[in-house]
């Protein structure tokens, strides 16, 4: 079968798999409903382009809930609903307004995870090589944690160029998400540019820099954690990867974010199973392999970059779930990237389903090692493995 | 293979074989190279110094491949060779002088431009993960495949092509890290024949393979030059080899090119002794005619006039050792034809030879005397057990100065010892 078509089908399967466990997971909770009522819901506050208008009334909202009515400057769309089904309007609100964000904001994350950490693997052909291993979540972290402890003087900093006031402080959540996002990307560079002579990235020394890095910061954050006094009790949640809260305008972001990435990843799925060769026979075979190995760690840092900004560092995913993949589609990057992408979204969202539904709410990090190590175990055992 | 499969599945990998054995009769079994470079040379490389470090590896090194030909790139361990071969595809860079592959500088060529035109066997590949070897194979056509190309019909068809050509098609679908180590040489050699590249690396593509597939794996390279367009490098230790298959020998030696033409002017004993550093001895092949390359410990030996007396392969094997040693050897009366006299023919050395099933002149034997009388020692070899040598040779014995008998089957150590206690007594 040709791997476009066996990722397709792949992929469609797991997709679907994704789709149920959504509607599943937004049917449980506090509240039970039923998953009928969970479909009609969302479907109801779909909206879709329902043409172009001439009429110079000005803009055609798009109803992003939680952002507000999105204006696009010259064009004006007009959207419609085109489901109207009789609902209870708690119901809706449940499902729309407070649960599906969070889902969602979990799926795209674990996606973004899980394709960072294939990439990982496929680049450092090394098994145990996760979207950290290049300072990203370190730096996220450093990031975080300076804002939740410093929150004034770093609102000032970043306000100060780009608003020219003081008064403008950024809010608690916002902050904490682009210094983690800033953070992530200093150091994936900094490591990049630790293991960079002349124009060469050996992988050896971009996994040892990587590492250099990782117990730096990790020394950084200690000790601003020493430093905390009242706010500890919030690093620690950050640092074990939360996702509730989590509001439609993150899901915006990161929605915006992670799928164009994500597609520059899918174009390089042939050039990282050559990579898998070895770098001097990749380069035999036509690939031009610095470049090549440049974009993919700059998308891989980005993409695990919008991950963690807003949910903070969930481990595990970007580790245990491309094995799980390889383990059952096999090594071929353009299969195994969007079925891992796909099972890291599900996994997530499952997982943070049962981080929220048992008595006292669970930081999601520590529901995706307890349940995703054991599994991994079951694989290791259940299935040959020769060699990852 | 696993010795412990069932015997009908190493059956049907039999039929299988002969199967894809008389796909490989067929000429049109390699996959069509996507281009030619009519007369131009597809590498030529003149004046290559590389250096790690301080450490200058190889300098002064010109190649030149043109189409049609194999050029073995033969040299001891550390010469370089791999070396020159990785600055050929860009994998090191050359610190001084220029590569052109196709006519132009390799460093003007984009990667995937020179993937087109230059494949790569390697010694090992190091794949941790566990591709199908059809997969392996696939990965050749890389350098023809946009970034959202799927395979068309002509990659399959060079894939294909490749793994039947390569004899790797019976174990396709097993993961390249369950296959052996000879097989998996196989699955690279028809991943380069995919990528359908006129010229042809090879670094040492026969180290881990049997007799029967070392020498396919040679006949298959000298197809793929014999078609006229393509050209193939490669890296060989074995000497033999390398004289029955190369056009041309390039000699690679303490830092830089030693000798460099065809085999039968390039692998002298000298050159051959010089480059590895060893005493040789150049025959020939008996099966093939080639020159055949043996090679022994250093002995330090003054060397001697030495005649030797005797016939057939035993006294064949003392001339060759003692002209290896540095010693000037001579032999003689022997038939002509004698496996004796073409030792002493390819070692350079004198033969007094009589016409076969005919008596010597008295003339003949006459030459024989002279040269044991002038000789620093004379050796009778084999001639134990039936007392000392009788006839013509005997007359020969008696002229010789210092006469020391060997049997037939002397050991080298013993042999040169012989020769110095018999030439060391003034």
């Amino acid at each position: 079968m040709r791997p476009w078509v066996r990722s397709s089908l792949w992929s469609g399967a797991i997709a679907a798999l994704l789709a149920a466990v959504v509607v599943v997971s937004a049917a449980i909770g506090p509240v039970r409903i039923p998953p009928d009522t969970v479909v009609k819901s969302v479907l109801n506050a779909l909206s879709v382009p329902a043409g172009i208008e001439t009429s110079a009334s000005g803009v055609g909202p798009l109803p992003v809930p939680g952002v507000g009515p999105l204006t696009l400057p010259g064009i004006d769309l007009a959207f419609a609903s085109p489901f109207a089904f009789p609902v209870d309007s708690v119901h809706q609100q449940i499902v729309v307004g407070v649960r599906l964000p969070r889902i969602l904001l979990a799926a795209l994350v674990g996606f973004a995870l899980a394709a960072a950490g294939t990439v990982m693997q496929g680049f450092f052909r090394n098994p145990m090589a996760d979207p950290s291993i290049i300072g990203v979540s370190s730096g996220a972290a450093v990031g975080a944690v300076a804002f939740i402890v410093f929150p004034a003087a770093l609102s000032a900093t970043v306000a100060l160029p780009l608003v020219g006031s003081v008064d403008l402080a950024l809010s608690r959540g916002a902050g904490t998400s682009l210094f983690a996002f800033v953070g992530a990307l200093v150091a994936a560079f900094g490591v990049y540019a630790i293991a960079t002579r002349g124009g060469r990235t050996p992988v050896a020394t971009l996994l040892l820099a990587g590492v250099a890095v990782q117990t730096f910061l990790g020394a950084v954050v200690s000790y601003l954690q020493l430093q905390a006094g009242e706010s500890l009790r919030q690093i620690v949640a950050w640092l074990m990867g939360h996702l509730s809260g989590a509001a439609w305008s993150e899901v915006a972001v990161t929605a915006l974010v992670v799928p164009p990435l994500f597609v520059v990843l899918l174009a390089y799925a042939r050039d990282l199973n050559v990579l898998l060769l070895g770098e001097e026979e990749a380069r035999g075979l036509g690939i031009a392999v610095e470049r090549t190995k440049r974009v993919l760690l700059a998308a891989s840092a980005l993409i695990t970059a919008a991950g963690v900004a807003f949910a903070g560092v969930i481990g595990f995913v970007g580790l245990i779930v491309p094995h799980m993949l390889r383990l059952v589609v096999g090594p071929d990057h353009r299969v195994l990237l969007p079925t891992a992408a796909l099972a890291g979204g599900t996994f997530l969202v499952a997982a943070d389903t049962l981080a929220r539904s048992a008595a006292a709410e669970y930081p999601v990090g520590i529901i995706t090692a307890a349940v995703g190590a054991p599994f991994f175990v079951y694989l290791l055992v259940t299935r040959e493995v020769s060699e990852l | 293979m696993s010795a412990d499969r069932p015997a009908d599945a190493a059956a049907s990998d039999a039929a299988d074989a002969a199967e894809s054995a008389a796909a490989r009769d067929d000429p049109a079994s390699l996959p069509d190279t996507a281009r030619s470079f009519g007369d131009t040379p597809l590498l030529s490389a003149s004046d290559v110094a590389v250096s790690f470090g301080d450490l200058d590896v190889v300098s002064g090194v010109d190649l030149r491949v043109e189409p049609g030909s194999l050029v073995g790139l033969v040299g001891p361990n550390g010469a370089g060779k791999t070396t020159v071969l990785r600055a050929v595809t860009g994998a090191v860079e050359p610190d001084a002088g220029t590569v052109e592959i196709g006519g132009d500088p390799a460093a003007s060529l984009s990667a995937k431009e020179v993937g087109r035109r230059v494949a790569s066997v390697p010694q090992a590949t190091n794949l941790a993960f566990d591709f199908r070897v059809r997969h392996v194979v696939e990965m050749g056509r890389t350098p023809h495949l946009g970034r959202f190309d799927g395979h068309g019909v002509e990659d399959d068809a060079a894939v294909d092509a490749a793994m039947a050509a390569a004899d790797v098609d019976r174990f396709a679908d097993r993961s390249i890290t369950e296959v052996s180590g000879g097989e998996r040489q196989r699955v690279l050699l028809a991943r380069a024949l995919a990528q359908a590249a006129p010229l042809l690396l090879l670094d040492e593509p026969t180290a881990s393979l049997d007799v029967n597939h070392a020498v396919e794996t040679l006949e298959l390279v000298r197809e793929f030059v014999d078609d006229g367009d393509r050209g193939a490098i490669a890296a060989i230790h074995d000497l033999d080899a390398a004289a029955r298959y190369c056009d041309e020998v390039v000699v690679l030696a303490n830092g830089g090119v030693r000798a460099a033409g065809p085999p039968e002017s390039v692998l002298s004993a000298d050159a051959v002794g010089a480059a590895f550093d060893a005493e040789a001895f150049v025959g020939r092949n008996p099966a093939t005619g080639t020159p055949a390359v043996t090679a022994f410990p250093h002995s330090d030996v003054e060397g001697r006039r030495v005649h030797v007396i005797g016939t057939g392969r035993p006294a064949a094997r003392v001339v060759a050792r003692l002209a290896a040693a540095g010693h000037e050897p001579s032999v003689g009366v022997v038939p002509a034809g004698d496996a004796a006299a073409g030792a002493a023919a390819d070692a350079g050395a004198t033969a007094v030879t009589a016409p076969a099933f005919e008596g010597p002149s008295a003339e003949t034997v006459g030459a024989a005397c002279d040269l044991a009388a002038a000789a620093d020692a004379t050796l009778a070899v084999g001639f134990e057990g039936s007392g000392d040598a009788v006839g013509p040779n005997g007359e020969v014995a008696a002229a010789a100065d210092r006469l020391v008998t060997v049997s037939a089957g002397v050991g080298d150590a013993e042999l040169l010892d012989a020769v110095a206690t018999a030439t060391a007594e003034e």
